[in-house]
């Protein structure tokens, strides 16, 4: 028997069947995506909190997207203008966002912990949008189905993450997620940004410090995004990253030539990734942003409209009414 | 403070346990006021109160050599009225105050006032300690002397490190002369680097930002490397790795006089356990488990000196909030000698005796004192049962704050009473089965 989810928290503590669940529920509203008139009612009457206390352009837009698709309305807050700016507790600021009785709350905060945190006090199904260096979990499940999708089935395949893997909350949801599936992961990228500990996140997970070695045998190679800006380390020089670790076309070429390249964007292109790569038939990174609107129509369907509202269309007609 | 009065207690076939002494006999225990005047068996005396210790452990006074009464500057947390109270609870007689108060102890006119208000509201005797630099802030020298002679017990930057090893060497050497114990809060400030707990797998796997056990024995090492070249009195703070219990081993069999401390939390939980949960951040954070079994085994063979408390008590809102935005620390005086019975002496890994050790005559060496049940001696007392099952409810403590990971655990073993100069400040009610 399936467990209905409550919130969406993490991918570490999902079961091999739940995430199934969710990327099958994805597969019509993918179709979905391809339809003319983009509007569902599905949610009509709903309302989702989009509680974003870190700044985000792409997750906020999908997660929003999303919403309005199945036809709920959305309250925003944003890190600039929130009242955290004048000193508010988060807690205080979301029993304010849940007074206006929202249906649901998705969340990104740069505390890791911050969707739990909330979700232990609010009577309101949560949605991490990425905390702190903890769990992206919406972003894993969109390359899940990118993945799946594109070679037929998540099980066996060879992954090799490369980058800032010790601040990546995409890395460390992908890798709970893919490891369940039996996926075996290569990390690679600076020593100091892959320590050792890594490997025990997860069963079938080993860190590699040489990009030949790394892309030797992949099957999926997922290019992090450098994050500048989440680096409290003495700093590493980008010509360096370059030198070692972009993922270029000549390095591409050690990997199966059937391998995909994902990227969790926004990317800097000539820095993690060479634009050949980038634009390349490998590559899979718009793909992504459209599997996320339809992972994120997924689990409001699932969390927000709860058992009370109609399934999901089977089938989208062909033509709009 | 209880003053000096004439009036009598007999305590009765308590099994009297005194490390100073080396006694372990049951006996009976008559307090004159503030002194012992006689102990022996089958005692009598027609007007004294009879308090009937049979099955239970009567020890000198327990001293705390590590809290934080958050008076003045944070009475939200805590005062020395309710940090006090809640100390005689965990069977406390006396606790020395950090200084890292609002301001920070760190002149004698603080200190006065600090040992002025526990004498008015203090459940406990209070001994502060007094800063080592002026504000804490690793500059000048505190005024260490004139705060001697107000009566600080020790000196420390707690809360921090003493911050360059030049100033510490300085203050070393001064206070050598002034026969003044230092602590320190050990910890590298570049590895620390914003981290709220330490770096393992577990801070991996939660994206918190780890500590490395390192930060502290780095520090620990500079600070005995300064100890053997000031040849001065060294204490370590709430030690939470091998690595900085090594280097107190080196120094004692140097012979040098550098002690340690362990707290409750440190070798009671790890950081396998720590989830998002303020109650689990506290600093120096949850060690790994390797840590902590070296931890026991420090407190087993005698390299650690005393159990200390590190009692810090942060008002709730301050804690109900992300865990990297939370202060660090924990309240422990209550359950202090319950987790110590349940996790080291019922497991047997230290004997009874060694436990009262830790908690009388440990801390009393480390700050150059006596502690012993002796005629003529202070009426400071423990009773203690090693036995008696019950729950720990933080909402009952005296403590203004609740900020414990230890809520609702229940323990084998408890304080039963809390005897400060003859006078009993604190009682335990017991469920009378007779």
């Amino acid at each position: 028997m399936l467990q209905r989810l409550e919130h969406l928290l993490g991918i570490e503590d999902l079961t091999r069947e739940q995430i199934s669940f969710i990327l099958d529920q994805a597969k019509p509203f993918q179709e979905f995506q391809r339809h003319p008139l983009k509007k569902l009612a599905t949610l009509r009457g709903k309302t989702v909190a989009l509680a974003f206390f870190e700044n985000s352009t792409r997750t906020r837009i999908s997660f929003a997207t999303a919403a309005a698709r199945l036809g709920a309305d959305t309250m925003n807050l944003q890190a600039e203008s929130s009242s955290l700016k004048k000193g508010e507790s988060l807690l205080d600021t979301v029993r304010t966002l849940e007074a206006m009785r929202p249906d649901g709350i998705v969340i990104r905060h740069s505390s890791s912990g911050a969707p739990e945190f909330v979700a232990d006090r609010l009577g309101v199904p949560i949605v991490n949008a990425g905390d702190g260096t903890h769990e992206h979990p919406t972003q894993a499940l969109l390359d899940a189905l990118t993945i799946r999708d594109r070679k037929g089935q998540l099980e066996g395949w060879n992954l090799t993450i490369l980058g800032d893997v010790l601040h990546s909350r995409v890395a460390r949801s992908n890798i709970h997620l893919l490891s369940k599936f039996g996926v075996r992961i290569t990390l690679c990228g600076p020593a100091m940004w892959v320590p050792r500990e890594l490997e025990t996140l997860a069963p079938n997970v080993r860190r590699v410090t040489r990009i030949d070695e790394a892309l030797d045998q992949a099957d999926v190679i997922i290019a992090l995004r450098v994050q500048t800006e989440r680096l409290h380390e003495p700093a590493l020089a980008a010509e360096e990253y370059i030198l070692r670790y972009q993922l270029t076309p000549q390095r591409l070429r050690l990997a199966r030539a059937s391998a995909l390249v994902l990227h969790p964007g926004p990317m800097i292109r000539g820095l993690e990734i060479d634009d050949a790569v980038a634009d390349g038939p490998q590559s899979c990174v718009l793909e992504q942003v459209t599997n996320g609107l339809a992972i994120r129509m997924a689990l409001l369907y699932h969390l927000v409209g709860g058992a009370a509202v109609e399934p999901p269309p089977a089938k989208v007609p062909d033509k709009a009414q | 403070m209880p003053t000096t009065n004439d009036r009598l207690l007999l305590i009765k076939n308590g099994r009297v346990l005194d490390p100073a002494t080396k006694t372990d006999a049951t006996n009976d225990v008559l307090l004159e006021g503030a002194r012992i005047t006689r102990i022996g068996a089958n005692l009598s005396a027609p007007d004294a109160e009879v308090f009937d210790a049979t099955d239970m452990i009567v020890a000198p006074g327990f001293i705390d050599l590590h809290c934080h009464l958050r008076e003045p500057g944070q009475e939200m947390s805590e005062t020395i009225e309710t940090g006090t109270r809640s100390a005689a609870r965990g069977g406390f007689t006396a606790v020395c105050c950090m200084p890292n108060t609002q301001p920070v102890n760190d002149n004698a006119s603080l200190t006065r006032s600090i040992v002025d208000r526990a004498a008015a509201t203090g459940a406990v005797r209070v001994w502060p300690i007094g800063a080592a630099s002026v504000g804490s802030k690793g500059e000048a020298l505190a005024e260490i002397a004139a705060m001697k002679d107000a009566g600080i017990v020790a000196v420390s930057d707690d809360g921090k490190p003493v911050a360059t090893a030049r100033l510490m060497r300085q203050v070393m050497d001064y206070c050598n002369a002034l026969d003044l114990p230092v602590i320190d809060h050990c910890e590298d400030p570049s590895l620390f680097a914003g981290g709220v707990m330490r770096e393992g797998p577990r801070s991996i796997r939660l994206g918190l930002r780890g500590i490395p056990a390192e930060s502290e024995s780095i520090c620990a090492g500079r600070d005995v490397e300064l100890a053997i070249l000031t040849r001065s009195r060294l204490h370590i703070a709430h030690t939470s790795t091998a690595g900085a219990l090594e280097y107190v081993r080196h120094a004692k069999k140097l012979g040098m006089n550098v002690s340690c401390e362990v707290t409750p939390h440190h070798f009671t939980l790890c950081d396998e356990d720590v989830r998002y949960d303020t109650n689990y951040k506290m600093n120096p954070p949850l060690a790994s488990r390797a840590d902590r079994a070296a931890l026991i085994v420090g407190l087993a063979d005698g390299t650690v000196d005393a159990i200390a408390t590190d009692h810090a008590p942060h008002h709730p809102a301050s804690k109900d909030v992300e865990f990297d935005r939370a202060p660090f620390g924990i309240i422990g005086f209550e359950t202090a000698l319950a987790l110590t019975l349940g996790e080291l002496v019922h497991t047997g890994k230290i004997s009874l005796p060694r436990l009262v050790e830790l908690f009388t005559t440990g801390p009393a060496r480390v700050l150059g004192i006596e502690r012993k049940i002796a005629v003529g001696g202070a009426a400071d007392i423990t009773i203690f049962s090693p036995d008696l099952a019950w729950t720990y409810h933080a909402s009952e403590s005296p403590s203004k704050s609740r900020n414990t990971p230890f809520n609702g655990r229940t323990f084998r073993g408890a304080p039963v009473a809390t005897i400060v100069a003859g006078q009993i400040v604190y009682r335990r009610e017991l469920t009378a089965t007779a």
